[in-house]
């Protein structure tokens, strides 16, 4: 053997040009992957980030609280200082204002500088003079004015919105709903202190008082179906004398109570549909020296916000408890407490109310949340009127030196609270405080029930029956499968397993709601009797199978003693079954369900926990039995061998020694296996009623999270309060198995640094 | 003794060990005994079954005759029965046996199925003349062929069947042609029509509307119109010929009944037909059922769209995923340094996987759709608005939300392929010189792509069975077209479209005649996991050859 080598080596000259700047490119390429594969990698946490950031953009507005800006202040020429206002209000878009005021004049003008649009007098006869003067409520646009011979006048202002040359011009203009005529309340002709109306289709009710003397007229007006005609008739009711002075008197809109405030501290509540009974004398200011200084209802007409001398502000309300309704305290506001409160306003859509006080703070408030969204200085002095836009979005203000300022005001969504989404709410006509989510209504008078409470109750107790039933299988059988299994059997169950895991959940819920609920209805007891059962009968076949002759037993080699239970557990099921009715017929009179219902006094649903439990726990098997499995089987196996050597029988070596090196394995899939049966939507979807009750009963069913998020999300209009509260219901759900699934993880990382060191 | 010996044997933990090789028995049974039933529900919707005749006697009320399908036998406490109102007497047998029977014609009775209680039927009998017809609207139609009036001519007896054949048949290939025109060409036009539409809108927007141009779209719209016309005509004429024969048959309880051959999809006599023709009649059912539209508000005809749109979505999701979960899997096996990144974006990772699937549907909804698609909409298609282009569901974001939904199975099937890849190899490549991006792309990413096959497969798997997302970002229950088809720009991504399971969902929960859309339901729900589970066995497979292949390797 020789050598065989060229003399002559060619040498290679690796720095030409070429050569170089083909280096040049390589290593820019180099460079170029890196930071490529980099941007990806990061893009993992980025897209995580994203998610839970955006989410949070999208819920933070919720809590945000109100705000409101000064856009304009002037003085006009046609507003008279000493001519004080009764009312001011705006239209819908804030553009045009109306001012009354006690001279009888009514103004219509522009928000935004004051200027005039038009005037009148209201048809105020000769000699007589405003005495009183009231809003019905903000929606409706009418109002009262009692004047100083007993009569009342009610006005309505409307607003005619038209397009010429596709320009909004909005026409005001005063309307007499009763006519023109004041009507005739006080038949003696004295002047009304007080006056409060409500009316609506089918009749007017008026009440005023003359010193302690209560003066209620109600007018019917009735159509003839066939001719159309109208006739009115008007009736009186005589009432008891007010037990102290008259502060001021409302009528609810469906005419149902009238509320007198008296003697500074009272107020006494008389039933209309009764003829004007008393139904009681009710103390509204707790502080001794306070007293009421302001009150009006709210939208809906069904609270009362009183307001008091020391800044005090309570919301009351009628409560049909167990006798007969009685005002209730429900809720006060103290954040205004010191200076008294002078006006109340409701707003015209939502349950938000605002307040100024002696002064010149302005206070928004929201009842249902128990939330004060605001108190401002909107001038050193106490002002004089303000009103609130119908959309709430802007604030007209006439202050003490008879100046109008214009304000912007941002509130979007004042029903949102942490008391409202997590607290017992009491809400109007509720009997006593609760936990509800009712998203729609039937109009907006009655307010947004809200509380994401029902929902996450609902959301673990699925949960919860889900892991019950999932949790002792999943682990047994990864136990079973990655320590005692017999591999040839092993690599057929696996996939099995991985199969149940890639079911679509959509699939599970199908089956669980039309499969299984019918099917568990109709053999309740035969369930009932194969979740009982099995265990029992498993060991009995252990035991038999341990006591048949050796011959017998060694058909089946070592680790396939699942493969014997599979037929038992068919057998089993089937006898159940197919006694159910049996069983139904003998102990429970042929129906358990009623027997459920009627004996027990357990509500049965058709689509109820159980079936959710059986098939979520169907879903979460898998994962649960996939990430134990895998903790299991790789615990080292010099520490079972060690075990077994030392004499511990397999099942001791088991439960002593791997099960506990691989707890934290099992622990973390079975925090997975929450994570995942919290987040499931249509499991839950389809096999409940996704009625929001908060019952722990196993035959009923529930509203998760998830499924409400699903079913409600796509009606919700963007940017409403309920659109942002269901991206909260979103970002629970994320931050919960957020939390699940990091703790899960870092508990896997530790494990898997523990048996390298094994 | 035999106590003591129990107990003996319950303290070798020997019972404990059977209850969790009991546990596994269970899991087995569970999802063999789902697909089971899944299967024998799904497959068996498309066989022709026998229809009973028979009359039936509610204990004082007169006898009945009744034409139908027994769907289900089931034993029911007597008692149960007398609760719903039947004169039955629990003291004579505890149970009695009730039979669902489909009796059909829903334009007639209100309702296809029928609860019986079997004791009370005699008189059962199959004869081979009883028909049914498959019908597009009311379901199927059971009775007796009385008559056919075709062309105005009517034939009776014997003749009218053989008639009725061919007139079936002829009715069949005309509506195959207006379909075509109406999906076709009529619908190329409107799409034309359409377009100059937004075009028109567009110069408008920009103040860029001359008469030249205007003038310009009014001629093409001209040459439309007049197509729509001459076609429209050419409908009208179709649709004459379609209406003009009908049948006459008399249903169970003696009322006859005209049908429009027009409505007709199918006219067989499944008493009279042998095992062939069954099995025919099962294989052009099945075959419709994958090929053809949903009817009747989904609860008949196929699941055709619903796959398609299926596909569609899932392959747009593999074109965006796959990239990115790649790169983050190279970047954690490759180049990051193991610490603190690595471990966080590990986390991150698992923390994707379990975000559960609806908050994908928010983020995609809230983000892609109103966000991203909103201020799209703004800036690329302002001519169409204000009905919204990409700022509503569609296609592209249903893709892309699935996408981020199944990013994290493909980053951890790949990296464990990278993982298995022989440190040798790599330390090779770079000992001949090559940079680590040329060992990246010529090395290790040839030699890691089929795991990168199975995470892509995997993630295909979860992408085509989640739902609630969906629901969200963009599936509908009735698409009108295909997300591709032959109009510009042939691949909308902007459209809603069907889902299978969404299908399922819809059919199964929102229908408003559950009980007949059921069967069809065990179907799609049937094509469903087995388009997962072959998908999953593939991944399985690939992965099982991968690690032999290595294995090899490492040797």
């Amino acid at each position: 053997m020789t050598m065989q080598s060229s003399p002559k080596t060619s040498r290679v000259d690796f720095n030409t040009p070429a050569m170089q700047r083909h280096r040049a490119v390589r290593h820019f390429k180099d460079h170029l992957t890196r930071w490529y594969v980099a941007v990806g990698g990061l893009g993992v946490i980025a897209a995580v980030l994203l998610i839970f950031l955006y989410l949070l953009s999208e819920v933070l507005p919720l809590f945000g609280g109100a705000d409101i800006e000064q856009q304009e202040r002037y003085s006009t020429p046609w507003l008279d200082v000493a001519d004080p206002p009764l009312m001011l209000a705006m239209e819908e878009q804030g553009e045009v204002a109306i001012r009354v005021s006690e001279s009888g004049q009514v103004t219509f003008f522009k928000t935004a500088d004051g200027k005039l649009i038009s005037e009148q007098s209201l048809p105020i006869p000769e000699g007589v003079t405003v005495s009183s003067f009231s809003v019905e409520s903000p929606n409706t646009r009418r109002f009262a004015v009692g004047l100083s011979n007993g009569q009342v006048i009610i006005g309505k202002h409307n607003y005619k919105v038209t397009y010429p040359n596709d320009v909004r011009l909005i026409t005001p203009e005063l309307k007499f709903p009763y006519g023109a005529e004041p009507l005739i309340l006080d038949k003696q002709g004295r002047a009304l202190e007080h006056v409060a109306m409500s009316g609506n289709d089918s009749g007017l009710t008026l009440a005023a008082n003359v010193g302690r003397e209560l003066l209620v007229t109600s007018i019917s007006r009735q159509e003839n179906m066939m001719t159309g005609e109208v006739t009115t008739s008007q009736s009186e009711l005589t009432l008891n004398p007010a037990q102290g002075e008259v502060d001021n008197i409302l009528i609810d809109p469906l005419r149902q109570w009238m509320y007198v405030v008296n003697g500074g501290q009272y107020v006494d509540v008389l039933s209309l549909r009764a003829r004007g009974e008393l139904n009681g004398h009710y103390k509204v200011v707790a502080a001794k020296d306070a007293t009421v200084t302001a009150s009006n209802l709210m939208l809906g007409g069904i609270s009362l916000i009183i307001g008091d001398s020391q800044g005090g502000l309570q919301q009351w309300f009628m409560v049909r408890g167990n006798g007969k309704p009685a005002l209730t305290p429900v809720r006060s506001f103290d954040q205004q407490a010191g200076e008294a409160i002078q006006l109340i306003q409701p707003e015209e859509r939502r349950k938000v109310f605002l307040t100024t006080d002696a002064d010149g703070y302005l206070g928004i408030y929201n009842s249902t949340a128990h939330n004060n969204l605001l108190v401002e200085p909107l001038d050193k002095q106490p002002i004089r009127s303000f009103a609130i836009g119908p959309r709430a979005d802007h604030l007209l203000v006439e202050h003490d030196n008879g100046e109008l300022s214009y304000w912007n005001v941002d509130n979007e969504h004042p029903e949102i609270s942490w008391s409202s989404l997590w607290g017992k709410v009491w809400y109007e006509s509720y009997p006593e405080p609760d936990y509800v989510w009712q998203s729609t209504s039937a109009t907006s008078e009655s307010e947004p029930k809200l509380s994401l409470a029902p929902l996450t109750f609902g959301t673990l107790k699925a949960a919860f029956y889900a892991m019950i039933l999932a949790t002792p299988i999943a682990i047994a059988a990864a136990v079973y499968t990655a320590y005692f299994m017999a591999p040839g059997m092993r690599r057929k169950v696996k996939p099995i397993i991985e199969l149940m895991e890639a079911l679509p959940t959509v699939i599970l819920g199908f089956l669980a709601g039309l499969w299984l609920a019918p099917l568990l209805e109709d053999n309740l007891p035969g369930i009932v009797s194969l979740l009982v059962l099995l265990p029992v009968v498993f060991i009995s076949v252990a035991y038999l199978w341990s006591r048949m002759p050796e011959r017998v037993r060694l058909t089946v080699p070592d680790g396939w003693e699942a493969a014997i239970l599979i037929p038992v557990t068919m057998l089993l099921g089937w006898a159940c079954f197919e006694s159910s009715v049996y069983i139904e017929a003998w102990f429970f009179g042929g129906d358990m369900r009623v027997y459920l219902t009627r004996d027990l006094g357990i509500d049965f649903d058709q689509r109820n926990s159980l079936v959710v439990g059986l098939a979520m726990g169907f879903a979460v098997i898998p994962t649960i039995f996939s990430i134990a499995e895998d903790a299991v089987f790789s615990v080292p196996r010099h520490l079972t061998q060690g075990s077994l050597a030392l004499g511990a029988t397999p099942w001791q070596t088991m439960s002593r020694v791997v099960i506990l090196t691989a707890s934290p394995g099992i622990f973390s899939a079975v925090m997975i296996g929450m994570g995942r049966a919290v987040g499931e939507t249509m499991i839950v979807l389809m096999a409940t009623g996704n009625t929001p009750i908060m019952d722990w009963n196993i035959f009923e069913g529930m509203r998760t999270l998830s499924a409400n998020i699903a079913v409600e999300m796509p009606e919700s209009e963007v940017g409403s309060t309920h659109y942002r509260v269901l991206f909260l219901a979103a970002l629970v759900l994320l931050s919960f198995t957020f939390l699940m699934n990091t703790a899960a993880e870092l508990i896997r990382q530790r494990l898997r640094k523990k048996y390298a060191s094994l | 003794m035999k106590q003591s010996n129990f107990t003996t044997w319950f303290k070798t933990g020997s019972p404990w060990v059977w209850m969790n090789a009991g546990a596994v028995a269970i899991a087995v049974i569970m999802t063999l005994g789902l697909l089971f039933l899944i299967a024998v529900r799904g497959l068996s919707h498309f066989w022709p079954a026998d229809l009973m005749e028979a009359e039936y006697t509610i204990p004082g009320q007169p006898t009945i005759t009744l034409i139908g399908e027994v769907t289900t036998r089931e034993q029911v406490p007597t008692e149960r029965l007398k609760g719903a109102g039947l004169p039955v007497d629990p003291e004579k047998s505890e149970f009695m046996e009730r039979e669902l029977l489909k009796v059909g014609n829903r334009d007639l009775y209100g309702a296809d199925f029928r609860w019986i209680v079997a004791d009370w039927l005699t008189d059962e009998r199959y004869p081979e003349d009883i028909i049914a017809i498959e019908r597009r609207e009311w379901g199927n139609f059971y009775g007796y062929l009385l008559s056919v009036n075709q062309d105005g001519k009517v034939v009776e007896g014997e003749q009218a069947r053989q008639t009725l054949e061919a007139a079936v048949e002829r009715a069949e290939s005309i509506y195959a042609e207006i379909r075509a025109l109406e999906t076709g060409d009529i619908g190329k036009i409107n799409s034309e029509l359409e377009r100059l539409r937004l075009r028109e809108r567009g110069y408008e927007l920009d103040n860029a509307l001359t008469a030249d141009r205007e003038a310009q779209i009014e001629a093409e719209r001209a040459v439309q119109n007049a197509q729509y016309a001459e076609l429209e005509a050419k409908l009208v004429n179709l649709y004459t010929a379609f209406n003009r024969d009908s049948l006459m048959a008399r249903a169970m309880d003696g009322q006859e009944k005209r049908i429009s051959l027009s409505t007709v999809v199918r006219v067989f006599r499944p008493n009279a037909m042998g095992i062939t023709d069954k099995v025919g009649h099962y294989f052009a059912k099945l075959w419709e059922f994958v090929s053809d539209e949903p009817r009747e508000a989904n609860t008949e005809g196929g699941v055709f769209p619903a796959i398609f749109g299926t596909v569609m979505m899932v392959l747009l999701m593999s074109i965006i995923v796959t990239p990115f979960g790649v790169l983050a899997a190279v970047y954690l096996r490759e180049y990051a340094k193991q610490g603190v990144v690595t471990r966080i974006i590990r986390i991150a990772v698992n923390n994707l996987a379990g975000v559960p699937s609806i908050v994908y549907g928010v983020f995609g909804l809230g983000f892609f759709i109103y966000f991203l698609g909103g201020n799209i909409d703004q800036l690329f298609f302002p001519e169409s608005l204000p009905a919204p282009t990409l700022g509503t569901g569609g296609l592209l974001w249903a893709s892309l939300t699935l996408a981020l939904l199944t990013v994290p199975v493909v980053i951890v099937a790949t990296e464990e392929g990278l993982t298995r890849i022989p440190r040798s190899l790599r330390e090779g490549s770079l000992a001949l010189g090559a940079t680590k991006a040329e060992t990246l792309w010529k090395v290790i990413l040839p030699m890691s792509s089929p795991a990168m096959m199975t995470g892509l497969i995997l993630a295909v798997a979860r992408a085509a069975g989640e739902v609630a997302p969906l629901m969200l970002v963009g599936v509908v229950k009735l698409a009108p077209t295909l997300p591709l088809n032959g109009n510009y720009p042939y691949l909308h991504l902007d459209q809603k479209f069907m889902h299978l399971g969404f299908h399922i969902y819809d059919v199964g929960f929102q229908s408003p005649n559950v009980e007949a859309a059921r069967p069809l339901v065990y179907a799609t729900a049937l094509l469903l996991v087995g388009v997962i589970a072959s998908l999953n066995f593939a991944a399985v497979a690939i992965r099982n050859h991968l690690r032999e292949k290595y294995k090899a390797l490492e040797n």
